[in-house]
């Protein structure tokens, strides 16, 4: 069959030569047709229409006019809570996002030093937080703001406080909450691929290892590990960063909406703010224009230190 | 029998010998200090991973004397099941009855994943098994949406689903679940390195149509995927909570009347301890039946670039 084909293909343009290959795998196309046309529907054309949308002052009524760069001037300009929205965001992120990454990373390699039944409840047990519905509304019983709040008794209680402390509502204690909560919960998908990557480092390697002179498990991390699980590393670096700008939710639902004085608005909640309840549907997809391109820059940009560190 | 019995001594004492040696050419590299210092802070993190879960369990069996005691202990000392008693009860007299966020979490949640499992396995069998052009392409575009999250989206999908009339049916959560990208990602990715060409290749010539050659060689094949798959469309569609495009209150999830549940203040936080706790085992337990297949399928998920 490929001399068949050798023969007809030298024949034909590259344009013919693929339209024959296409008809032939007709099946093909049929396969991933339920698949792609949903994709296009809810992702592909949302992230263009809202690209679109972003120039225009649409607001779900009236037929949209065209006004270039308006609604990015006023972002940047004319709107101050954006500008605190952009700083919490990236705070936010720069904390949870290497900051989960590092932990999955390390505790996913201790974990890999235990015995295989043992290991697995250990990975369950750190797993489980991310993976457990709403249990993070746990802490906002536990750091409740009156004096049931368990954090609250107990401090008065040992004397460390003279009165409840306004966990979830003082902005001081805001931030540092919603990023160790943030944190609690993203040992998850990111976690679990590490853990496959360290069990999947072929044992003779590790010996090969030790017979030229690996010294200590930090030296076999570095030589051995760490460059055979780089797939891993790159997949999970991509799902740290998306969800370390994806975190919005959890906040909402710890300090609710809008927090106190805006100390953790972020732009998500900007977003859902303008396109959800304000329906300025044009600045909200400027709005959602700008997060998907940080988005998609951060990536790049640690995929690309990523493919360095390992050459 | 005497000499079988000593047969089985020495080759048990060989075994162990020969595994000890194993283990002691690992032990090159891994010092005491350093094995105990790990396990202890594996020991530390692990506990206050699981303390708020614990705290979770333990509110939830406080009767309402143990909810208001001052300072509020840890720990339950009478367990009920009033909590959980009151749960359905309560909430099965309000406005909306607690079955019916249930129906709806449970009914999302199953005709969601099954959707995704079928829609993802067709394109991530077509692409990694069948050489039409443009398959290096999709498969590109469905990596570069890993890149962002649903939020960027959630405004112009609002647009399109009221376009479709979709918003405020279940349609508006299902249907999208169908297609998520890390879905087709891993199937993809599992398939192309534990499927094999040759068994697909002779079916093939064997004329069974390429729909009987996934179901019946594939599938099998894959199954760790499938499990896994299974898992993370599971979990994200169980903990679907307050959202943009439902806003009719008999079409909420469990999650949302939960996260309404523990506003409500002191008084019911053992109720609403009850919900979370029903809420957080399911996927758990999910997890536990997957987690082999989760590992497994994880291994091979890597980006190659």
């Amino acid at each position: 069959m490929a001399k068949e084909k050798a023969v007809i293909r030298s024949d034909l343009t590259k344009a013919q030569w693929t339209w024959l290959e296409m008809k032939k795998h007709k099946v093909a196309y049929l396969m991933i047709a339920p698949f792609f046309i949903l994709f296009t529907m809810f992702t592909v054309i949302p992230v263009v229409l809202s690209l679109i949308l972003s120039f225009t002052n649409f607001n779900l009524l009236e037929w949209p006019d065209f006004v270039f760069m308006d609604n990015y001037i006023r972002l940047f300009l004319d709107d101050d809570i954006f500008i605190t929205a952009i700083k919490n965001t990236l705070l936010f992120a720069v904390v949870t996002g290497p900051g989960s990454y590092l932990l999955s990373m390390m505790f996913a390699w201790f974990i890999n030093e235990l015995r295989p039944k043992i290991r697995s409840i250990v990975t369950l047990l750190f797993y489980a937080p991310s993976i457990s519905g709403n249990v993070y509304l746990i802490w906002t019983i536990f750091f409740s703001s009156d004096e049931y709040g368990f954090v609250n008794a107990w401090g008065m209680k040992l004397n460390l406080i003279s009165s409840p402390v306004l966990w979830f509502q003082d902005d001081k204690y805001i931030f540092g909450l919603c990023c160790a909560v943030a944190l609690w919960t993203s040992l998850g998908t990111s976690f679990l691929t590490f853990i496959a990557g360290f069990q999947c480092v072929d044992m003779s390697l590790y010996e090969a290892g030790a017979v030229d002179g690996v010294k200590n498990r930090w030296q076999e991390l570095y030589y051995i590990t760490l460059p055979t699980m780089r797939p891993q590393m790159m997949l999970g670096a991509i799902l740290a960063i998306t969800g370390a700008f994806g975190f919005g939710g959890i906040i909402n639902q710890l300090v609710g909406f809008p927090s106190p004085n805006y100390c953790a608005h972020t732009i998500m909640h900007h977003l859902e703010d303008y396109g959800g309840a304000r329906f300025e549907t044009g600045y909200a997809s400027a709005i959602a224009t700008l997060l998907f391109l940080m988005m998609i820059g951060s990536n790049t940009l640690v995929n690309r230190i990523l493919r360095k560190l390992g050459t | 029998m005497m000499f079988d019995k000593l047969k089985n001594k020495i080759k048990d004492a060989y075994r162990k010998y020969q595994t000890n040696r194993v283990r002691f050419k690992r032990s090159v590299t891994r010092s005491a200090g350093g094995d105990v210092g790990i396990y202890i802070l594996l020991g530390i993190v692990a506990v206050v991973m699981v303390l708020p879960m614990v705290y979770a369990i333990c509110q939830s069996l406080k009767p309402l004397d143990e909810i208001f005691v001052f300072p509020p202990q840890f720990f339950v000392i009478n367990p009920t099941f009033d909590n959980f008693r009151d749960l359905f009860r309560t909430m099965a007299d309000s406005w909306v009855p607690f079955s019916r966020y249930l129906f709806t979490t449970i009914f999302i949640s199953v005709v969601g994943t099954l959707g995704n499992v079928v829609c993802s396995s067709y394109a991530a069998y077509a692409i990694s098994k069948i050489r039409f052009p443009g398959r290096n392409f999709l498969f590109k575009i469905v990596t570069y949406s890993l890149m962002f999250n649903a939020t960027v989206t959630s405004i112009s999908n609002f647009i399109l689903m009221s376009a479709l009339h979709m918003v405020d049916t279940y349609f508006a959560i299902i249907v999208p679940a169908f297609c998520t990208s890390f879905g087709l990602y891993l199937m993809k990715q599992f398939m192309e390195t534990n499927v094999n060409d040759s068994v697909l290749e002779s079916a093939r010539l064997e004329g069974a149509s390429e729909n009987k050659i996934l179901w019946v060689i594939a599938m099998p094949m894959v199954k760790p995927a499938w499990a896994t798959l299974i898992l993370f469309a599971f979990k994200d569609l169980w903990n679907t909570g307050a959202n943009l495009y439902i806003y009719s209150e008999q079409l909420k999830t469990m999650n949302y009347a939960i996260s309404q549940l523990v506003t409500a203040g002191i008084a019911r936080s053992g109720v609403s301890a009850a919900a979370t706790v029903v809420m957080m085992l399911v996927p758990i337990v999910v997890f536990i039946i997957s987690q082999n297949s989760v590992i497994q399928t994880m291994s091979s998920a890597g980006m190659k670039d």
